[in-house]
């Protein structure tokens, strides 16, 4: 295919900055090819909660301005980026995808955000998500579901689902999300994207609206292992505004990656391969195995004994956090407040109309779990249950550089197939959740689909900061299959398409 | 039965930082409603605290001052309750691990010396402010204190009196002066103190249930709260009834504690480890650094004051309750012979101005237009006889007024002390020779008219004449 | 462990949601569930074992005790549900 007849909206980031440098391409060119995607798809997949359109114009133009005088402030500049919608924007609706943050404004921008302006980048919306980034489904959202675009009865995964789906449909070329337990790997694994979940400290936290502050990490999707890390080089670094964000050098991420595997140690935790677990998903993944180690990868399996513990200890964990985070939505300073009498009225009705069932659930766990007699026996059990988690990672990493497992025991299922029963939609986080526990870099990237057509997710771990390694071996893994190329259907997504259901997924773009 | 009540503070000494504990906000106190506030202070959604490192050294300051273990690694925690001054419905504190552990402090009452022991020290947020009397149906709210820095030391409860309680809260109030490290105004509540009080039978060795005793906002009241609090309890117990374990607010208009209305819940705080703050680590090297650069504390400075300047006890007390006072004592009596009068110089007229002028904010002593040299030359000038002590204190308002030095005004306005025998002399020939009636009174055994004598001869050398040669001189004439 | 419909109330009371007897009781079941399976938890030994506040150690960032650039705080306030002149308005506060 010529670079002059392809549609801009399916460029990689590294491929539309070598356009937007040779001035083969515009940046309005390609945000206007977004926006016409954004249009025709948007009835249908509800990727987005808010376009900002007129902002990304001017982005746009003041970026072609750049380019057009030889100086562009980054390989960013120009590019079309959505965020979810827990990353704080100055002067864009903000809502966590929550009735109580509905109209919110903010006047000031998360660093991640700012970091993005400085670099130019155009910010062309925000995504839909779970509300408040409690899910695994983003059927959570005030606002209605997003779709997967691959089947349209399928959720694209949660909590980032909307800026998944966005990257995999060509709505933007990269977006960014976060992941608590899973957030932004599971729904990149669903919807046959890449995404990274760095380490945590790795990406500052300042201006993410918070679930659970002690495993909360920014990270990007891109439609390949190279933007993911064109965005993980911009994204990283220490902010003095955010404590627990490490005070280290960021490496040229892009140097990682290089289409050899020699000397890379990976591991293969046993306990990753479970009972239960999609037979296609297995058989994907043990062939990304195999192919690692024709690569030059030396693969051996480890074991890490307290996994079946980790969901259990996120439970406690995030929801304990997340009951005093959502404490300040009260009604009193910004946000929703219901009519009543009383301050009491005002605080109970605020936060009975304002969040949703999940939210309510997950306050009253966590509320629950910190209590006066409850404390030891939940919240300081589950701190200890992690340190056993850290170690299992610590001992599986003296003898591994990285270590690869699916992201999910499943492809994406159906909306509405798990919202009935609480406990095993947390189930659905089962392989992703002890990453975040033990504050590790984890990836997702596809390595094939079902016989739906759906897409597979390889889940790649790293060393605390050790995304170059992740970077490596899933960019190895990428060169030496073409799993990242393959798309859904547009036509499928286009509100004037065929409603087709699974098995008349993918095309090659 | 006799009882007897056991008291334990808590203090909260709001820390002189510039900024707030987790955010770049004015920590200055007057300022227009929320006009000192930003999204940190004000909890929007995704802001997260930084640690003032000024306020972490002000609390090793306190805690070396009060002998406490310095903790190397300490843990802040979030305290969680609804409350509309409490933008993020927690309150970052700490609480398993607080950044001071033990010491003690030492106080006088009735003349004797007394230690209490403390619990802990330990850093937090202030609360924002709220206004309940503006309007009928609602509250105002205004954030500006809400994040500033607060030191909250408590003690052990074992002070067995209001009175004790008080003293060791001056004492405590004076070593956070002396740090520098508060201003101590109670009225403005930048030094608030809560009160665990119960009471128990005389000798007793188990606690009896507390009440919590807040808002008292002066020495006095804080006296005075915690006597009618110990008379209820004891009525209680002593009709057969229970103590509720509850908070009580003091009532300064009508001298009574009364419970909080809002209980509607149990306090539950659901302490946990503060998850955007990672562990307090203060080293060997820092908590050194800031040792060697402790002042003097009162106590020291009160033995040394009796030691080496011969004060007596209860002097050397007064004058190093304040550290500024203190010093200007210091200042003016070091070198001098007579730091015994300089001190009630110090104690009697200083002090009176001060509070005259309310110059109770430490720095402002230092700026007012008595230096310590100029009083300490005025205290010379009445030692070496040049000027009375009734004329110094005509010469004190002046220097007060003037800030002119003691000499010049003596030398300007004539008033050095009249000592010539024969000028003193005419003056008393002529006071008698006008006065021959009550000469007469005097020498028939009236002899009250004697100070009528001494005053004339006085007015008739402007006060000046030097009182003693007066009295004598006078004797001997009227003697006949 | 079972949570019983009085702990649903003290919880919400304390989390200031006001829930309707229909979702205290759909709670009751969810929250047993959920609090059934992390029963598992209690299988594992960690008596000794250090409870992960923070999973990595970044040191002590401090901010030097510096006025930071007056924010807008007009843009702030704008956002409050209900204002009186500077101050935020709220349902009268009993103590």
């Amino acid at each position: 295919m010529s670079a002059s007849n392809l549609d801009p909206s399916r460029l990689t980031i590294a491929a539309a900055a070598e356009r937007l440098r040779r001035r083969e391409l515009s940046a309005g060119e390609i945000l206007e090819a977004c926006l016409a995607r954004i249009a025709a798809t948007e009835p249908r997949l509800r990727a987005f909660l808010t376009v900002s359109g007129e902002l990304a114009r001017s982005q746009a133009r003041e970026a072609d301005e750049r380019l057009r005088r030889g100086e562009p402030r980054s390989v960013l500049d120009g590019i079309p980026i959505a965020l979810k919608d827990v990353f704080v924007t100055r002067g864009v609706r903000t809502t966590a995808a929550s009735r109580i943050l509905e109209n919110f404004v903010p006047p000031y921008d998360a660093t991640t955000v700012a970091r993005l302006r400085e670099r130019g980048a155009v910010l062309i919306g925000k995504t839909n998500c779970d509300e408040f980034a409690m899910g695994s489904s983003t059927e959570n959202s005030a606002f209605g579901p997003t779709r997967n675009p691959w089947s349209l009865d399928r959720v694209p995964g949660g909590s980032s689902g909307g800026s998944a789906v966005a990257v995999a449909a060509g709505q933007c070329l990269g977006a960014l999300g976060t992941d608590t337990g899973g957030s932004i790997r599971l729904p990149a694994a669903y919807c046959g994207v890449v995404g990274l979940k760095p380490t945590y400290g790795r990406v500052s936290r300042q201006g993410i609206v918070a679930y659970a502050s002690s495993l909360d990490q920014v990270g990007p999707f891109g439609a390949d292992v190279r933007d993911a890390a064109i965005l993980l080089e911009a994204l990283a670094g220490h902010d003095p505004l955010d404590s627990t964000s490490a005070p280290l050098p960021v490496p040229r991420y892009q140097d990682a990656l290089r289409p050899e595997a020699d000397g890379l140690r990976v591991g293969v935790p046993r306990e990753y391969f479970q009972e239960g677990m999609q037979p296609e998903v297995e058989s994907g993944v043990r062939e990304a195995i195999a192919v690692l180690e024709s690569l030059g990868a030396a693969v051996e399996m480890v074991s890490l004994p307290h996994t079946p513990y980790a969901v259990a200890a996120y439970y406690l964990v995030a929801t304990a956090e997340a009951s005093s985070n959502l404490a300040r939505y009260d009604g009193i300073r910004y946000g929703r407040r219901a009519a009543a009498k009383t301050l009491l009225e005002t605080y109970r009705r605020s936060r009975e109309q304002g969040f949703g069932a999940e939210v309510k659930r997950r306050i009253m766990l966590g509320t629950y779990a910190l209590s006066a007699g409850y404390y030891d026996a939940y919240y300081v059990k589950a701190q200890k249950v992690r340190t056993l988690i850290r170690r299992d990672f610590d001992r599986a990493f003296e003898q591994c550089d990285v270590l690869v497992a699916p992201t999910a025991p499943t492809t994406a299922f159906r909306l509405g197939e798990k919202t009935a029963d609480p406990l095993t939609m947390y189930l659905s986080d089962v392989l992703t959740i002890s990453v975040n526990l033990a504050g590790l870099p984890g990836m997702s990237i596809p390595c094939g689909v079902d016989g739906g057509g759906l897409p597979i997710g390889l889940q790649l771990i790293g060393k605390p900061f050790g995304e170059e390694s992740l970077l490596r071996a899933a960019y190895a893994y990428e060169q030496a299959t073409d799993w990242h190329e393959l798309r859904p259907d547009p036509a499928l997504c286009a509100a004037q398409g065929p409603a087709g259901g699974p098995g008349d997924g993918g095309a090659r773009r | 039965m006799t009882f007897e009540p056991v008291i334990g503070l808590e203090v909260h000494a709001q820390l002189l930082t510039r900024s707030k504990l987790f955010c770049a906000c004015s920590a200055a106190f007057g300022a227009a409603p929320n006009a000192h506030t930003c999204p940190v202070c004000m909890a929007f959604p995704g802001v997260l605290p930084v640690v003032n490192r000024q306020a972490v050294e002000f609390a090793i300051r306190a805690g070396l001052a009060a002998g406490c273990r310095i903790a190397p690694v300490s843990q802040w925690a979030r305290k969680n309750y609804f409350y509309p001054d409490l933008p993020k419905a927690y309150q970052i504190s700490m609480y398993e691990a607080p950044i001071c552990v033990g010491g003690r402090v030492s106080f006088t009452v009735g003349g004797e010396h007394r230690a209490v022991r403390l619990t802990r020290i330990h850093l937090e947020e202030d609360a924002g402010k709220s206004i309940h009397d503006a309007h009928a149906d609602s509250s105002l709210v205004d954030l500006n204190r809400a994040g500033v820095p607060l030191l909250e030391i408590v003690s052990e409860p074992e002070l067995g009196s209001p009175a004790e309680a008080a003293a060791y809260l001056k004492s405590l109030r004076s070593i956070v002066q002396y740090l520098e490290i508060c201003d101590g105004n109670m009225e403005e509540g930048s030094f608030r103190c809560d009160a665990n009080i119960s009471v128990r039978p005389a000798g007793g060795d188990r606690l009896g249930t507390r009440a919590e005793v807040k808002n008292m906002n002066s020495f006095r009241a804080v006296e005075r709260a915690l006597e009618h609090e110990i008379a209820r309890q004891i009525a209680v117990v002593s009709g057969g009834g229970q103590v509720v374990q509850e908070t009580r607010l003091w009532d300064a208009e009508r001298e009574v504690t009364r419970p909080m209305r809002s209980k509607e819940f149990a306090h539950d705080y659901r302490y946990f480890p503060e998850p955007d703050l990672p562990p307090l680590v203060v080293d060997e090297a820092w908590v050194e650094r800031v040792r060697a650069g402790l002042p003097e504390l009162p106590s020291a400075r009160r033995v040394r004051f009796v030691r080496d300047l011969g004060l007596p006890d209860y002097d050397a007390e007064v004058l190093t309750a304040r550290r500024d006072v203190a010093d200007y004592f210091e200042a003016a009596a070091g070198g001098q012979p007579n730091a015994k009068a300089i001190g009630n110089w110090v104690m009697e007229s200083v002090l009176r101005i001060v509070r005259e002028r309310r110059l109770d904010d430490p720095p402002r002593i230092r700026d007012w237009p008595v230096a310590p040299e100029a009083l300490a030359d005025l205290v010379a000038l009445i030692d070496r006889g040049t000027i009375s002590g009734k004329i110094a204190k005509t010469v004190f308002d002046e220097m007060v007024a003037s800030g002119r030095p003691p000499r010049e005004i003596v030398e300007s306005r004539g008033l050095v002390q009249l000592t010539d025998a024969a000028a003193i002399a005419a003056a008393v020939d002529r006071v008698i020779a006008a006065h021959g009636d009550k000469v007469a009174e005097y020498r028939s055994g009236k002899e009250k008219l004697f100070g009528f004598f001494v005053g004339q001869v006085m007015k008739a050398t402007e006060g000046k004449a030097n009182p003693k040669q007066v009295n004598d001189l006078l004797r001997e004439r009227l003697r006949g | 462990m079972s949570i019983r419909r009085e702990d649903v109330r003290y919880v919400a009371d304390l989390a200031r949601l006001e829930l309707s007897a229909a979702e205290e009781e759909a709670l009751v079941a969810e929250l047993g569930a959920i609090l059934g399976y992390v029963e598992k938890l209690a299988e594992l030994d960690t008596e000794g074992v250090p409870a992960t506040a923070h999973v990595h150690d970044v040191g002590t960032p401090l901010r030097d005790d510096v006025i930071g650039n007056a924010p807008n705080v007009e843009a702030l306030l704008d956002n409050a549900p209900e204002r009186w002149e500077g101050f935020f308005r709220v349902p009268k506060i009993i103590e």
